[in-house]
């Protein structure tokens, strides 16, 4: 029985102009272009200096800040207000201003003050450019401190070297943490939208009602309406993987076999999640609305974009019930860290237990009266 | 339709809350084989600090590896042999920070925070020498002093809920009077075909005044970001947004038959670039050339722009002269493109 209706599935889903190429082309697309957008990295960040001083000190101040590869001087004013005129046009984001006794304090008082405002309307990038600057202010006093020591004086600071070492990414490329959240957000969308439009979308043309008159039961029904989706997930994957590997020459570290296998747990569930939708609705447009709730809501909860600790307790406590996250923990890991599957066999369990729950709740909410 | 008063609040509630641009409780492990004064005071400052929770102290560097594979730690701080005597005399103690770079900004910041607190004990060691030549560092976190994400991403999602109103379900509800045939019925009806198109679009922009409002109001009063500007020309600047986007609605639906195309152009033209290209989520000087040149032609992107000047900065109608402009240029071409594109005559 299953044999066949798995034929009707496929057959559906073929004869559809625009399914299978969207399958195909949407991932395809999405994971070669994604990556050039979407980059959060703080990277040219416009500087407005004022130097109130214009002394060698400032101006080597300057020098070493422009130099450091973070900044670009956009804005040279005399007053403050005019620089903050160009950080309201957003023509700069970060503002230097230096005093006008800046080499008198140095030399005679041994200490002075530097203004830095940084426009944080976006916080990241407002944050991470005043460290920066803080970062390089810090540097040149120490460099004309140990200067001055050399110069005669016996003096010396408690110094310690820090270093920084990034692993798995070290030169903190962007595309190593979009690519998985571009894999993770396709393969939910399409694996989780289509079986959402599916049953809504026999009711709506009406062939539903000649599939209830058949002695199909329910369990045998839900079950070939989830593995065509089951099969898409593959492909999908299948897809992106190539397209990491092509375009960004990125393959996985923990090897592939894994990943599939949290994949197909994870589509089985996510699939299930659909078809739950997909029963309730009763027209296209509403299975969309709420299937696109749905997917808003996980992805935001999964950590996809922020980190999930960084999060308030409560939503924190709310993100262990989406099925997202413990998906794309396990990608990441995976793919970037090359963990194995020993390490994330909570995460695995997790995902069992979504699929059992949603696909209960499909075959159970599926009503085979009209 | 209760979803379309609902979708705006959950968004922003999404946003505002789950994207934080702060890094807190950062897992962290330590390797720490001088074990000395120094160490342990700056073990200590780490222990105390919100933004890391220490979870392991680790003795072995072959364990390293393990702990961000299975753990998933995101830092480990390996302190090198005798710190405090090096730190104090020979002045070459080293401590390597190894941070999990999977997520570069988080690395970034976590590696920022560290070295501050690092930092900080050897200033406490240096308050007995008196150091010259210091530079006190002063921050003026201008707009956003608490760096909030709200901040960010409450502009976005006006631009992007104002858009999915007026332009998607405007395009969408007359595709499916086409799609009904019920469109023929009013056409051959004695009313103006202009006001058969000025009926279809009142009740989304009604809809789309009122999730403006709901947005406002969450903003200020939940998620704290208060308007800066002046209320009545921000909402004269997303009327002026929104009448770009009702005809841009207007401008599909003129194009498209049936409702299943009416979605995927919305989607695709629409919802897509809006979110990837405007500067919504993703900072649009990031983007590679060619794609700085779409967003130009995307509305959401020049009003984000204008709203955050207003709302968040808190700058006059003349700082919004340009975003201003290019929105109203926008909307008069779209309406008078979707106005001759109409079909008012059955075929």
């Amino acid at each position: 029985m299953l044999k066949y209706l798995l034929e009707k599935e496929f057959k559906q889903i073929m004869r559809n102009k625009f399914l299978p190429r969207m399958v195909i082309i949407l991932p395809f697309v999405a994971l070669a272009l994604f990556p050039l957008v979407a980059n959060f990295d703080v990277k040219n960040i416009n500087l407005a200096v004022v130097d109130n001083n214009h002394s060698q000190y400032s101006e080597r101040l300057i020098q070493k800040v422009i130099s450091s590869g973070h900044f670009i001087l956009t804005n040279v004013s005399h007053n403050y207000s005019d620089a903050l005129k160009s950080v309201e046009q957003n023509k700069s984001d970060v503002i230097l201003e230096i005093p006008a006794q800046f080499e008198k304090d140095l030399v005679n008082n041994l200490t002075t003050n530097v203004l830095i405002s940084a426009n944080t309307v976006n916080g990241m990038k407002g944050g991470l450019s005043s460290a920066y600057l803080v970062g390089i202010i810090t540097d040149f006093s120490s460099e004309i401190r140990e200067e001055w020591i050399q110069s005669g004086t016996k003096l010396k600071a408690p110094a310690c070297e820090i270093i920084p070492q990034y692993r798995f990414n070290p030169h903190l490329e962007y595309k190593y943490n979009m690519i998985p959240a571009i894999m993770m957000m396709m393969l939910a969308m399409i694996t989780g939208f289509l079986p959402a439009l599916n049953i809504v979308g026999e009711k709506e043309k009406g062939t539903i009602e000649q599939m209830n008159v058949t002695p199909v039961n329910k369990f045998t029904l839900i079950l070939s309406k989830l593995i065509p989706y089951w099969v898409i997930g593959f492909i999908v994957l299948t897809i992106c993987f190539f397209v990491a590997w092509l375009f960004y020459g990125m393959i996985s570290k923990g090897g592939y076999l894994q990943i599939y296998l949290f994949a197909a747990v994870f589509v089985l569930a996510f699939s299930g999640l659909g078809l739950v939708i997909s029963n309730y609705a009763t027209t296209i447009q509403q299975g969309m609305f709420m299937m696109f709730f749905f997917v808003i809501t996980f992805i935001f909860l999964s950590g996809l974009y922020t980190p999930v600790s960084s999060m308030p307790e409560w939503l924190q406590t709310m993100s262990f019930f989406s099925p997202l996250r413990y998906m794309i923990d396990a990608l990441r890991s995976i793919y970037l860290k090359g963990s194995s599957f020993m390490d994330l066999w909570h995460q695995f369990m997790a995902l069992v237990g979504f699929a059992i729950f949603f696909n209960f709740w499909a075959i159970n909410s599926y009503r085979k009266k009209a | 339709m209760a979803i379309l008063l609902i979708l705006p609040i959950l968004m922003l509630v999404l946003f505002g809350y789950s994207i934080s641009t702060e890094v807190k409780n950062s897992k962290i492990a330590i390797l720490d084989s001088s074990n000395d004064v120094a160490t342990r005071a700056i073990i200590e400052k780490f222990r105390n600090s919100e933004y890391f929770s220490v979870k392991k102290m680790v003795n072995n560097p072959s364990e390293i590896q393990d702990l961000f594979k299975k753990d998933r730690l995101n830092m480990v701080l390996v302190f090198g042999d005798n710190f405090y005597e090096n730190l104090a005399h020979t002045g070459n103690a080293q401590v390597q920070l190894i941070v999990d770079g999977s997520d570069p900004n988080s690395a970034k910041t976590i590696v920022t925070y560290a070295t501050s607190i690092i930092g900080a004990y050897q200033l406490e060691l240096s308050k007995i020498d008196k150091i010259p030549f210091q530079i006190n560092p002063q921050i003026k976190l201008l707009y956003n002093p608490q760096m909030k994400g709200a901040y960010n991403f409450v502009p976005g999602v006006m631009g992007m809920i104002l858009m999915l109103i007026c332009a998607m379900m405007t395009s969408i509800s007359i595709a499916r009077e086409k799609e009904l045939g019920t469109m023929e019925v009013l056409l051959v009806s004695p009313m103006k075909p202009i006001y058969i198109i000025l009926s279809k679009t009142i009740p989304y922009f009604v809809l789309s005044l009122v999730n403006l409002a709901t947005i406002l109001l969450l903003s200020v009063f939940l998620l704290k970001v208060p308007i800066a500007g002046s209320l009545f020309w921000l909402i004269a600047f997303s009327l002026v947004y929104i009448f770009v986007n009702l005809s841009l609605g207007l401008l599909i639906s003129s194009i498209v038959d049936s409702q299943l195309v009416a979605l995927l152009i919305s989607g695709m033209v629409l919802m897509l670039p809006v979110i990837m290209l405007s500067g919504m989520m993703f900072p649009v000087e990031n983007m590679p050339v060619f794609f700085q040149w779409i967003s130009q032609i995307i509305p959401a992107k020049w009003y984000i722009i204008g709203v955050k000047k207003i709302m968040i900065k808190g700058l006059g109608l003349s700082s919004i002269i340009p975003e201003m402009s290019v929105l109203l240029g926008m909307g008069i071409v779209l309406v008078i493109a979707s106005l001759k594109n109409f079909k008012y005559r059955l075929e």
